[in-house]
């Protein structure tokens, strides 16, 4: 560490505004605010939150290439985990819905397709958030690093897809997943990565 | 994340780059600047996450000031379950009345439009007595009855509720079926100045259900008038509403306006929506699962574990023999 950097109260901002949802919903839940089914509600808002910060953590890469700002790439991290840590709760609480019956979950993993693309996006997020310290990519080597990390891509595939079979009738709320994603991907096509021009 | 080097073209929000050596001001100003841009942070992203996906609501503005119907203590009878009937203030506010929005909270925040007084209900099709007919005249017509019924939604939820109303069987044979009269269309009032949910198209409008004659001359098959001995709420299906507590609740259309006896199995708004996952027949059915859930358990609203569903929700007793030889798998 030089000097003190100017960007210190960043990454612990976008850790407290994305814990802060977590906090309110337990005090939702203490307080009666989360309706006549609370773990039906409380499941579908981590799995609303998980993705949503998916999809921020996957448009750093995108705002940075338009506007070189330098933040966008500090906070990365931070949003990845935080995905994680909703997906997480998310999984726990469908979970509890089902009485804590591992087998019924079993059962619906391998015979729910939404289910199981659900689980298998959680389960692509693991070693992502395994290998999020810089410890991780030194030891990994940067390469292989990046190389391990391209599996949030299938993830969010997965998680939306889990989004949109989900859903009862009204596809409005995926449909503007679809949407963020498929501008996330542009933006990455059509605006090239000036940092590293090798080939 | 690697370690990049501190870039410099990220400070340009500020000015004061190039700081004279006065070092106290200058760390107190800098302390200001983080904590500023630290809190709007914390309450940009807090505050927007929060905005996007929290839906709170909590027991109130259930529209409970209906005058009572005349509340009966009574003995059960013998349709009635004995299990505990689900809060009033849970019953209100946990529905699925799409014609109001698709939240569970929305009909009963959004209900208030609805005007069910003038009320009308068309009853026509293959009966000798054709008629329309005010809502006050027809609930004049019946005495009204209490049934505690068990509620099974198709999504895997159930409550117990306590109707107020008259078998359906009495206002069909009123109105004298004919021989051709094989099934009981039903549908619902479609005005979207009203029912503000319409004006969206995430289903057909209006909503129909339909019976076979035999299910809707059954002695459970219900029309609720009110609701724990008080006048329907909107949120609920005001002001009348079909009750089939075999069926998934979805058969049970709400706020109806039109009741036509017909020869040839009706089109059901769930059923045209999404034909693999919702049948005409929709009977609660613990062995046929959804094709994204189990129907084997339930949650019974404000209880913590999940419950058994029983065959054709627990009045398989009574209803039964309407399906032998009847393949539920496939009619489901």
């Amino acid at each position: 560490m030089k000097r003190p950097s100017r960007w210190n109260w960043l990454v612990p901002a976008v850790s407290v505004g994305g814990l802060l949802p977590a906090a309110v919903l337990a005090a939702d839940a203490v307080r009666g605010l989360l309706g006549a089914n609370p773990i039906r509600q409380a499941t579908h808002q981590t799995g609303q939150l998980a993705l949503i910060l998916l999809l921020l953590s996957l448009a750093c890469t995108p705002l940075r290439r338009l506007t070189h700002w330098p933040w966008p790439i500090r906070i990365r991290r931070a949003l990845g985990l935080l995905a994680f840590f909703y997906a997480a709760l998310h999984l726990g609480l469908y979970l509890l819905d089902q009485d804590l019956s591992l087998s019924q979950m079993a059962q619906d993993i391998l015979k729910r397709p939404f289910v199981t693309a659900g689980f298998l996006a959680l389960l692509l997020l693991l070693p992502l958030a395994l290998t999020s310290t810089p410890r991780s990519v030194a030891r990994l080597g940067f390469a292989r690093w990046t190389r391990l990390h391209r599996l949030v891509y299938p993830a969010v595939g997965l998680a939306t897809l889990h989004y949109w079979w989900g859903v009862k009738k009204d596809h409005t709320g995926p449909l503007i997943v679809v949407l963020g994603l498929i501008v996330l991907f542009a933006v990455r096509w059509l605006v090239p990565d000036k940092r590293k021009r090798k080939t | 994340m690697a370690k990049l080097p501190v870039q410099r073209e990220g400070d340009e929000i500020g000015t004061d780059t190039a700081q004279p050596a006065i070092q106290p001001p200058t760390s107190r100003r800098e302390f200001l600047r983080s904590a500023t841009l630290f809190t709007a942070t914390v309450a940009g992203l807090g505050g927007g996450l929060e905005l996007l996906t929290r839906r709170p609501s909590g027991a109130g503005a259930a529209g409970s000031s209906a005058a009572p119907l005349g509340r009966v203590k009574r003995p059960l009878g013998p349709y009635d379950t004995s299990e505990a009937v689900t809060p009033y203030a849970q019953a209100t506010t946990y529905n699925n009345f799409y014609e109001f929005g698709l939240d569970k909270s929305d009909p009963a925040q959004n209900a208030g439009s609805l005007r069910t007084r003038p009320w009308t209900v068309r009853i026509d099709g293959e009966v000798r007595k054709p008629q329309t007919v005010d809502i006050d005249t027809l609930q004049s017509w019946f005495p009204l009855e209490n049934r505690v019924y068990r509620m099974r939604c198709v999504e895997g939820w159930s409550m117990v509720m306590p109707w107020m109303g008259f078998a359906l069987a009495a206002l069909i044979r009123r109105v004298e079926p004919t021989g051709k009269a094989n099934y009981v269309s039903f549908t619902s009032l479609h005005d979207p100045a009203q029912m503000p949910g319409q004006r969206s198209e995430v289903l057909q409008w209006p909503y129909t259900e339909g019976l076979r004659l035999d299910e809707a001359l059954h002695p459970l098959t219900f029309m609720a008038l009110g609701l724990d001995g008080r006048a329907l709420p909107n949120q609920n299906g005001a002001p009348l509403r079909l009750v089939v507590p075999w069926k998934y609740g979805f058969k049970g259309i709400k706020s109806i306006v039109q009741i036509t006896l017909t020869s040839e199995r009706p089109a059901t708004t769930w059923a045209l929506a999404a034909p693999s996952e919702y049948g005409f027949y929709a009977n609660v059915n613990p062995a046929v699962d959804h094709p994204r859930w189990s129907q084997a358990t339930e949650r019974r609203i404000g209880e913590f574990s999940r419950r058994q569903t029983l065959p054709f929700n627990g009045y398989a007793e009574q209803v039964a023999h309407l399906y032998k030889g009847l393949d539920l798998r496939r009619n489901f």
